[in-house]
C-alpha cells in the first residue's frame, strides 16, 4: 500500500479479500434467498459490516466509518423498523405468478455478472497507484479539501436533496384526520348505546398449555372467539389457532394419562382428580 | 492480490442485488437488494480510488451514500403507506395506482 505503481498487496491483505469476500458473497446470497424479511435484513448488514472493512483496507478510512454508522448503523435499523411495522412474520409466498420468472431472472442474474466479468477483464488494470500520497496530509483532511472545494456545488445540493427527502417522508406518512377525535366519555356513552360489549373485551384465550396473547381464547363449546385478540394481530391475520386437531390430541392425551395412571397408582388419580392444572402436572410427570 | 479482485466483489454482489430485485417480490427485501447494488457500486468506487491514486472516487461514494440514505427514507415511507392502503408489501398487489 505504501509503495506506489504496486502490482499486487500484501499477503494479509489478500488473504482478508478471500475470507472475508466468501462471507460477503455468501450474505449477500442470504439477502435474495431467506424466506423472511428480518433475516434478510441481517445478513445484509452483515455485508454491509464486511464491505466496510474493505473500505478500511483500501485507504478509504472515513468512509469505512461512515459505512458502520449511516449503513448498518441508521439505514439497516430504519429497514427493521419497517419490518416490524409491516409484519415480522409476513414470508413472502413461493407461489410464482409468472411461470419461470424465478428461473428466467437468475439466468438474467448470471449473464450480467459474466457481461460484468468480461469488461472488467478486458480492462488493463495491472499497475495501482496506491493511496499512500493522496492520503499524506491524512485522508479526512483530504476528502474534506477536495468537497469544499472542488465538489462544493454537488456537496451543496446534497443538502437540498436530504431536505426534499425529509419533507417528503413526513408528507407520504402523515395522515390527516378528517374528523375530530371522540373522547372516552363519549366513546363510553356510544358504547351504551349500542348496547354491544358493554364490558371489556375478553382475554386471549388460555387452554391447559397456551397463555400467548396470539392465541384466540375458547368459547364454551370449544371454538375459538377471534375476539380475544388483539384487533394489530387479527388484521395481520397473526392469530395462532388452537384447532380442533389440537384439541383432539390434548383430549386423548388426557384419556392416555388417566388410562395410565390408574394402573400403577390409584392414590395419584385421586388427588388428581382435583382440578384441570393439578391434572397437567400428572400429565407431564407420566411423560416422564 | 491485484486490487482488481475487489472489482470482481463489486460486479459479483451487484448481479446478485439485480438478481434479487427481479425475484423477489416482498417490496422491503426489493428495497434491501437495491442498497446491496448501492453498496457494490461503493466499493468499486473506492477501489478505482485506489487504483488511480487520488481520492476522487471516495467522494462520488460519499456522495452515493448520502443519496441512499435519502432514497431509504423516501422509500420506506412510500412502502408503509403502501401498507396501509392494501394491507401487503407484496409488489405484486400494488398493480393499480388507485384502490
Amino acid at each position: 500500500m505504501t509503495a506506489l505503481a504496486a502490482y499486487t498487496t500484501s499477503t494479509g491483505e489478500a488473504f482478508q479479500f478471500w475470507v472475508l469476500g466468501t462471507v460477503a458473497v455468501i450474505g449477500a446470497l442470504c439477502t435474495i434467498l431467506m424466506k423472511k424479511a428480518v433475516h434478510s435484513a441481517l445478513c445484509l448488514a452483515g455485508t454491509m459490516i464486511i464491505l466496510a472493512v474493505f473500505y478500511l483496507a483500501n485507504g478509504a478510512y472515513f468512509l469505512g466509518i461512515v459505512q458502520i454508522v449511516v449503513y448498518t448503523g441508521a439505514i439497516m435499523m430504519l429497514f427493521l423498523f419497517v419490518v416490524m411495522l409491516v409484519g415480522v412474520t409476513a414470508a413472502d409466498s413461493l407461489k410464482e405468478t409468472i411461470k419461470g420468472q424465478r428461473w428466467l431472472a437468475a439466468a438474467c442474474g448470471l449473464g450480467f455478472a459474466i457481461l460484468l466479468f468480461a469488461g472488467i477483464g478486458n480492462a488493463s488494470l495491472k499497475d495501482f497507484n496506491g493511496l499512500a500520497k493522496a492520503n499524506e496530509g491524512g485522508n479526512v483532511e483530504g476528502l474534506a479539501s477536495l468537497i469544499f472545494t472542488k465538489y462544493v456545488f454537488a456537496f451543496e445540493i446534497t443538502g437540498a436533496l436530504l431536505i426534499t427527502a425529509t419533507v417528503g417522508a413526513m408528507v407520504l406518512t402523515h395522515r390527516e384526520r378528517t374528523e375530530r377525535a371522540k373522547t372516552q366519555r363519549e366513546r363510553a356513552e356510544e358504547r351504551v348505546r349500542e348496547g354491544k360489549h358493554l364490558p371489556p373485551l375478553p382475554a386471549p384465550g388460555v387452554y391447559a398449555r397456551h397463555n400467548a396473547v396470539d392465541i384466540a381464547g375458547l368459547l364454551p363449546d370449544g371454538t375459538p372467539s377471534e375476539l380475544t385478540v388483539n384487533k394489530t394481530l387479527r388484521e395481520r391475520g397473526q392469530i395462532r389457532d388452537v384447532s380442533s386437531e389440537a384439541l383432539d390430541d390434548l383430549r386423548a392425551l388426557e384419556q392416555r394419562s388417566t388410562d395410565r395412571l390408574e394402573r400403577p397408582d390409584l392414590r395419584r388419580t385421586d388427588t388428581g382428580r382435583n382440578g384441570d392444572g393439578d391434572r397437567a402436572e400428572e400429565t407431564e410427570e407420566a411423560s416422564k | 492480490m491485484n486490487p482488481v479482485n475487489y472489482l470482481y466483489l463489486a460486479a459479483l454482489l451487484f448481479a446478485i442485488g439485480a438478481t434479487g430485485v427481479l425475484i423477489r417480490r416482498n417490496a422491503i427485501v426489493v428495497f434491501m437488494c437495491i442498497e446491496l447494488m448501492l453498496n457494490a457500486c461503493n466499493l468499486a468506487f473506492v477501489a478505482f480510488s485506489r487504483l488511480h491514486g487520488n481520492l476522487d472516487g471516495q467522494i462520488i461514494a460519499f456522495f452515493t451514500m448520502v443519496v441512499a440514505a435519502a432514497e431509504v427514507v423516501v422509500g420506506l415511507a412510500i412502502i408503509v403507506s403502501l401498507f396501509r392502503s392494501r394491507h401487503s408489501a407484496s409488489v405484486d398487489d400494488a398493480s393499480l395506482m388507485k384502490l
